[in-house]
């Protein structure tokens, strides 16, 4: 089959690669109609992942039909013909984080924990093409793909959604979901997101639909930005204002009750010489986070407010605002989005028209131009927010 | 997660090394202050007093010592500081040489005893300074090199699996499964009710096998064995199934003793459990777990291989495999 594939840093290849087969009981093979790039994608391609292989099956937002299950599969839980949207993290369902919903947190799903251990201190779920860290896992970004504990990740689409109203179901969507319902929101709520990329968008709409009284975009790519103001929410461009001010002035001096840092490692920056450090210390590897985000949402949060993380983080950051989050009694929350607990709640509010997850598509590529589609993607070339993949 | 006690040859190196270092530290302070306090009899001894240049230079060196000094009684690292001893000593021996080359009668057979004495410090520093090197290679592998020399070594780890205590322990006490999660066994066939007979992998050095023996069994709770009869390496463990605070949940915490010969069998177990011996046994306790969690042990494309995915990298990419791979691992 065509597969999409990392090929050492800033470049994916599609190559042939073998058809996947059923390894383990609980296993489907499913034959894939859509799959997307993630933003989290361009991390492991700029290289900020450790444990990548040349040869990996990258993508972990995919969808499509089953055509084989393994003898593990109950019936009632999945058959071969079923139309499945795939979440990216693999979970057991049976081990104490599954039990406690917490799925991306999987005891049982990565062989390679004993290295997330040493990495994290705990291991982590495994992931589709993720890295080796995860599990080694292939992607998705490919014909067909290889679903372990098919009978508890997959979710069965019956209605006649088309692909493009349910594949982010896979992540993002519940992702952005995830850093709204993390802030506890409340109907006065003034909620600032960092980050206007397709998990920021999806986290400003469901601000919204949770009844946050305002939400904030915070991006420098005007065209990234007026996607966030035709879907209703108030922007501020860091690259033509200061941040802090204009949070300050759209709170009556209080700060954003809720914020949430949709953006990561690989921020950037309005001041030069505070990017320019990270970014050295980042290239040399004493740092492996460009975290200005992270750092401006405590700064600028509410004294008693809450930080949502949902931007991917791997490894140590320096310069932490430990005095702000400490003094002024900020909660900080986050994780890997637990895809199995949001997803179904998520079907029904796109059933009913409350969320329009097809409205940060802005390109649709065959997958032998995934190479393509990466570049525009991370170039943000043709105000690109979003590439969905066809097989 | 896990413990692992041996006691280390390299350790006991690496003790003495220390203490050679604090030693040439003292001396190092007492010739610093005694150049820096007393220069002008430091110079009649040394047979120099007669030169205007040794003025300046042995307080110099004096500071220079205590400088050697400090970094001896003060850092881990003797090794590096010894070494800047010998630089030192290499430095007094040519100032040394050049004053010997200008003088003659009592101040020169004053400088031949001092250039004897500093030529016999130098060959002890350099000593210390080699022995402290080979001590830190040696040391900073890990601590089971010791155990190449033969001798006990002890390995805890421990794991939480969501299933009752009497399913758990009922799991281990069937000890025909114990290879189903323990990366090193083969085969585990019971030959009576508390005797069984035992063989571990190739990698566990050539077909090892040896009989062993419950000696303690409380259902539920606790089983011990222990090899018996002329194993080759004679072992021991314990495993014990706690109720977990959840209500629902074991906590497994196992002991294992090897009594590593030495020869080539003890070097292959050595060998076996590497860098990390804690790793393999971590790994055993996360497959038990995944086996009674999940069903079966959890493969990737990067780790297809279950159990026998004993190196973790570098791995195989993550790409499906083709059917040259899984023919390989029909036989593996």
């Amino acid at each position: 089959m065509k597969a999409n594939t990392w090929a050492g840093r800033n470049k994916v290849k599609v190559r042939d690669v073998p058809d996947p087969k059923v390894l383990n009981n609980r296993d489907a093979i499913v034959k894939i109609t859509s799959t997307a790039i993630c933003g989290s994608d361009l991390h492991l391609v700029d290289g900020y992942v450790p444990t990548m292989q040349d040869g990996d099956v990258m993508g972990h937002e995919f969808m499509g039909e089953v055509i084989e299950v393994g003898s593990g599969v109950p019936a009632d839980k999945l058959r071969v013909g079923d139309r499945v949207v795939v979440p990216f993290p693999i979970a057991c369902g049976n081990c104490g984080a599954c039990a406690a919903e917490m799925y991306s947190c999987c005891e049982n799903s990565n062989p390679n924990a004993g290295i997330a251990e040493k990495m994290f201190g705990h291991p982590v779920a495994g992931i589709f093409g993720y890295s080796h860290l995860t599990g080694g896992f292939a992607g998705g970004q490919a014909q067909y793909a290889r679903v372990p504990f098919a009978d508890v990740g997959p979710l069965k689409i019956e209605s006649d959604l088309t692909d493009e109203q349910v594949l982010f179901l896979s992540d993002i969507l519940p992702t952005g979901f995830m850093g709204a319902d993390l802030c506890d929101i409340q109907k006065t709520d003034v909620v600032a997101v960092w980050g206007a990329g397709p998990v920021g968008q999806f986290a400003m709409d469901s601000a919204r639909v949770l009844g946050a009284a305002k939400v904030i975009a915070i991006d420098k790519e005007p065209y990234r930005l007026q996607m966030a103001e035709r879907a209703g929410h108030t922007t501020i461009n860091f690259d033509e204002v200061d941040v802090r001010s204009r949070l300050l002035e759209l709170t009556g001096g209080r700060g954003p009750d809720k914020c949430i840092d949709a953006v990561g490692m690989e921020a950037s920056h309005g001041a030069a010489h505070i990017h320019a450090y990270d970014r050295i210390k980042q290239a040399v590897r004493s740092e492996t986070e460009r975290p200005h985000a992270l750092r401006q949402a405590i700064m600028s949060c509410r004294s008693g407010g809450i930080v949502s993380v949902i931007g991917v983080y791997g490894g140590f950051l320096d310069k932490f605002p430990a005095g702000a989050w400490m003094n002024r009694a900020l909660t900080l929350r986050t994780g890997q989005c637990h895809v199995q607990r949001y997803m179904k709640p998520l079907l029904r509010r796109i059933e009913r028209g409350e969320i329009d997850p097809t409205r940060v598509i802005t390109h649709t590529l065959p997958l032998d131009e995934a190479e393509r589609g990466f570049d525009i993607f991370k170039n943000k070339q043709d105000h690109c927010e979003k590439v969905v993949l066809k097989p | 997660m896990t413990r692992l006690a041996v006691r280390d040859p390299a350790k006991v190196r690496q003790e003495e090394v220390q203490r050679r270092g604090r030693g040439l530290g003292w001396m190092s302070a007492g010739l610093g202050v005694a150049q820096l306090a007393a220069p002008d009899t430091v110079r009649r001894i040394s047979g120099v007093d007669d030169s205007a240049v040794s003025r300046v230079m042995v307080p110099l060196v004096g500071a220079r010592e205590l400088v050697h000094a400090a970094g001896l009684l003060t850092s881990r690292r003797k090794g590096v500081w010894a070494w800047t001893r010998v630089v030192g000593d290499a430095m007094d021996l040519a100032s040394l040489g050049m004053a010997l080359a200008h003088r003659g009668g009592r101040r020169r057979r004053r400088l031949v005893g001092v250039t004897g004495a500093v030529l016999g410090i130098t060959v002890l520093d350099l000593l210390t300074a080699v022995h402290a090197t080979r001590a830190k290679e040696a040391g900073s592998g890990p601590a089971i090199r010791g155990a190449r020399r033969g001798g006990p070594m002890e390995l805890t780890a421990t794991t939480t699996v969501r299933r009752p205590p009497s399913e758990v322990y009922a799991f281990w006490r069937d000890l025909g499964k114990l290879p189903t999660f323990m990366a090193h066994l083969e085969e585990v066939r019971p030959t009576g009710d508390r005797t069984s007979h035992w063989s571990a992998s190739a990698p566990f050095g050539k077909n090892v096998e040896w009989d062993a023996e419950i000696i303690g069994d409380v259902a539920g709770e606790k089983i011990a064995w222990r090899s018996t009869g002329n194993a080759d390496v004679p072992n021991a463990g314990t495993v014990r199934f706690v109720p977990a605070p959840d209500g629902v949940s074991t906590e497994v915490h196992v002991l294992l003793t090897y009594d590593i010969p030495g020869g080539a069998v003890g070097k292959a177990v050595a060998k076996y459990f590497g860098e990390e011996p804690h790793q393999q046994l971590d790994d055993d306790l996360r497959r038990l777990k995944q086996v009674l969690e999940t069903g079966e042990v959890v493969r990737s494309d990067g780790a297809p291989w279950g159990k026998r995915a004993r190196k973790e990298f570098p791995q195989r990419p993550a790409q499906p495999l083709s059917d040259s791979d899984l023919a390989k691992r029909a036989g593996a």
